[in-house]
């Protein structure tokens, strides 16, 4: 059968790797083509490279980092940031990811996920979402989970899917950088709406936090970033903790 | 030289790349004398089958191909470009295929048990562990995966399958069906999964490619 993933993730700005707690106060780590490189090695299921730039430059920058990754890393690699137009895709496809990430651009234009998933497949469509407990229902967040679009997440991800995208990173502002594990109650319950790969994001502390994660049924990865970065969890020992565990893993 | 055939479908970066890196000249190219010119040729492919069979048959392309494969050059497909060197699928209606390997072309959704209906995750999409068909040689599997061994992971993404192929498989990998992981027919050969997107375990399986003789 196949086997959970463990993906770590990679926030590139000015060309370098960087992390934030609760998206703030983000701070240098280090070169990502290195990077990447050393997650390979380590036995990561998959890369995901998000563009946190915002001028043109830097999107050239970003550009070349892929590309630079992709002729060199031979495993999945998802793309996001800066995703608004079918030429988003286009530019990042042409530079070696194989799947692209939309969050923001989704939320201005819907119609992106059904136009790219006829272009290039559902497979390569990924909806990311940034959700967060308001009153006692999900909402959807955007600007890297500073503002409330008052949207209801459940809902935007089941139309998401309906509508082509072919997986999900759902990351909760709730768990995000508090390393107190992932937030199981609203997994579970996108797990129950929908039929496509989850991958989850926002909370992963330690080990037995993964362990948690893959006894939920449904949930099919768990992306981390700051304890990858800073080798508080070491990749290819956690994957064989949790294949200790009972979890089915690519070692 | 190894010819990539371009015929309009997918994405060829990584695949192009991955040959790079293991030290092979890839021309990523939609020209006969290429394909006639080339030691080996790979099939890629991504997306719906009818649409990369009219768009393969477009190009010219096919006669050269089944030409090349039957003076024993040796071929492989990759994911759609494996389904379309079968006789048949039947993705979305009924199509002829290249017809260089004997077996049809299914959904895997369709034949998935009671239990694991609507459960099981389709498309099938990950890393998933290969089981490699006996050969009673002294390597005891298929030349493509002498540096390959049970159990090691690919990565695959698709919803449709090869079946009735048995005589040509030479590995398979389990998705509460039995899916064919990989297919032989003398020189032809097809992988489902994507060896250019499965790490080292992959790298390996395309340099065996190259090494057939």
């Amino acid at each position: 059968m196949i086997t959970k993933r463990i993906i770590p993730c990679l926030d590139v700005r000015d060309g370098k790797v960087v992390k934030g707690t609760n998206f703030k106060g983000v701070r240098d780590v280090a070169d990502p083509v290195e990077m990447a490189k050393f997650y390979n090695d380590s036995g990561a299921d998959e890369l995901v490279f998000y563009d946190i730039t915002a001028s043109i430059e830097e999107r050239k920058i970003f550009s070349e980092i892929l590309t630079s990754v992709a002729s060199q890393i031979f495993i999945p690699l998802t793309v996001g940031g800066g995703i608004n137009t079918l030429d988003d895709f286009d530019r990042v496809l042409k530079c070696g990811a194989d799947k692209v990430s939309v969050n923001s651009g989704a939320i201005k234009d819907p119609t992106i996920i059904e136009r790219a998933a006829k272009k290039y497949g559902d497979q390569c469509v990924v909806l990311s979402t940034d959700i967060s407990l308001v009153d006692g229902k999900y909402h959807l967040f955007t600007a890297g989970g500073q503002k409330d679009t008052g949207i209801d997440a459940i809902q935007w991800i089941i139309d998401g899917v309906d509508h082509g995208a072919g997986e999900l990173v759902v990351n909760s502002i709730d768990t995000d950088g508090v390393k107190g594990g992932f937030d199981l109650d609203m997994l579970d319950l996108i797990a129950s709406k929908v039929n496509v790969p989850i991958i989850a994001s926002g909370g992963a502390g330690c080990m037995e936090d993964f362990a948690e994660l893959f006894k939920h049924e449904g949930i099919d990865a768990g992306l981390a970033a700051s304890i990858f970065h800073f080798k508080e969890v070491d990749i290819r020992e956690l994957k064989q903790y949790l294949r200790d565990q009972g979890v089915n893993m690519r070692i | 030289m190894i010819a990539i055939v371009d015929y309009g479908v997918g994405n060829l970066f990584s695949l192009q790349a991955s040959l790079k890196y293991l030290g092979f000249e890839a021309k990523v190219t939609g020209d006969k004398n290429d394909l006639k010119a080339a030691d080996r040729l790979i099939l890629p492919g991504v997306g719906a089958f009818e649409d990369a069979m009219a768009k393969l048959k477009a190009t010219g392309l096919v006669d050269t191909i089944i030409d090349e494969t039957s003076n024993g050059k040796y071929l492989l497909g990759i994911c759609l470009g494996m389904q379309l060197l079968f006789e048949k699928s039947y993705e979305y209606g009924e199509h002829e295929g290249l017809g260089l390997v004997e077996g049809d072309v299914v959904s895997i959704e369709d034949d998935l048990s009671p239990t694991a209906k609507g459960k099981l995750k389709v498309p099938h999409i990950g890393w998933n562990a290969l089981t490699l068909t006996e050969t009673g040689d002294d390597l005891g599997r298929d030349p493509l995966f002498k540096y390959t061994k049970n159990g090691d992971c690919v990565y695959f993404v698709h919803s449709f399958y090869g079946v009735n192929c048995e005589k040509s498989t030479i590995a398979t990998t389990e998705y509460d069906v039995t899916v064919t992981a990989a297919v032989r027919n003398g020189t032809v050969y097809g992988t489902q999964f994507h060896p250019e997107k499965s790490g080292k375990i992959g790298l390996d399986i395309l340099k065996a490619f190259t090494e057939l003789k």
